[in-house]
């Protein structure tokens, strides 16, 4: 289903994720967060902008327990856990933070 | 009831050892065999890969696919670590016989000689092969 | 360990990596195009004959028959078995490496 931003169409799977990486930009995440009912915030930005940096680094989505670790690293214990990602992200942070962010689909993650 | 933070203890840990034999883009036993990798690193195993003959070409450096209009999922091979995979063997026999150094590898890696990788494979419970 | 080899070795370097790597008292499984390997007076005879001095060498007799093979044409000493020996033998040994 395309998804409709600012008067253009992005492809996207049946799952909702953008189907081209390079069409990203910052509203296109910000429509997606607000239809499943999401407003972004500088913590939800931090994550999603990790992400990116990750993904262009290794060309993957990292699977939320390597997620974990490494914003645990880069950002702090405080950060660096489950809780406060999925409390982010209640609908996993791997689906729902690696979708805004314009990544495809966590290897392996069902 | 269990919160999806809440990670389960590993169970029995069995040594796993992933053989690729192959190079990266004619086939898709290489990016098949790193997909499985990265999916069973949840499972908590004591992992390693081992290249051997046409594998040692996967990490080879410097690759670049735009030309030939596939992904280049070389840059993964470094993410392996991040996954807890930390044992990468490459056969000291199949570098040479390639015009290879270790230097040319895009991670860093163990080189083992061919009579040491046999052993290494018998000490192995399971080995998966690619 | 149960070693199988299911390419011929003249398309591929399969059987020369599996016998490279096959400490000795390891069993070696010939499958599907791998039991080429196993006749008489090919190119490869020397290195199966070679292999057979210290590791045992099997062939899978319904692969041989499909390829127009005989048992009599296969090399001395290469045990010719079933489907029923091919599962013993993955049970009599602790582990099997299926080389590609």
């Amino acid at each position: 289903m395309p998804l409709e931003v600012n008067g253009k169409t992005y492809e996207t799977d049946e799952e909702g994720y953008l189907a081209n990486l390079n069409d990203w930009n910052e509203d296109l995440a910000k429509a997606m967060a607000e239809a499943d009912g999401t407003t972004l915030d500088e913590n939800h930005w931090e994550v999603i902008n990790f992400l990116r940096e990750y993904y262009e680094e290794y060309q993957i989505a990292p699977a939320v327990r390597v997620l974990t670790k490494a914003i645990g690293k880069k950002l702090g214990p405080d950060k660096g856990n489950s809780k406060y990602l999925y409390e982010l992200f209640p609908y996993g942070p791997a689906k729902q933070a690696c979708k805004y962010a314009g990544l495809p689909k966590p290897t392996g993650c069902v | 009831m269990s919160e999806p933070w809440e990670e389960e203890g590993p169970g029995e840990v069995k040594k796993f050892m992933y053989v690729n034999r192959k190079a990266p883009y004619g086939t898709i036993y290489a990016l098949e065999s790193l997909e499985v990798v990265l999916i069973a690193a949840a499972f908590e195993q004591d992992v390693s890969l081992a290249f051997v003959d046409d594998g040692v070409y996967q990490i080879k450096k410097g690759q670049d696919t735009q030309g030939i209009g596939m992904k280049n999922f070389s840059p993964t091979y470094r993410a392996l670590e991040g996954y807890d995979v930390e044992k990468l063997y490459v056969e000291a026999e199949s570098l040479a016989e390639r015009g290879l150094t270790e230097d040319d590898l895009l991670v860093p890696v163990e080189v083992k000689s061919r009579e040491e990788m046999a052993r290494l494979m018998d000490e192995q419970d399971v080995i998966l092969s690619f | 360990m149960l070693h199988t080899v299911n390419k011929s070795p003249f398309e591929r370097n399969t059987l020369t990596a599996c016998l490279g790597h096959a400490l000795p008292e390891s069993a070696v499984l010939l499958i599907e195009d791998g039991v080429y390997a196993a006749m008489n007076g090919t190119a490869f005879e020397k290195d199966v004959r070679k292999a057979m001095e210290d590791r045992t060498l099997y062939v899978l007799g319904p692969d041989l028959l499909a390829r127009g093979l005989t048992a009599d044409q296969v090399i001395d000493g290469i045990q010719v078995v079933d489907y029923e020996g091919f599962v013993e033998l993955t049970e009599k040994h602790d582990k099997v490496q299926a080389w590609l």
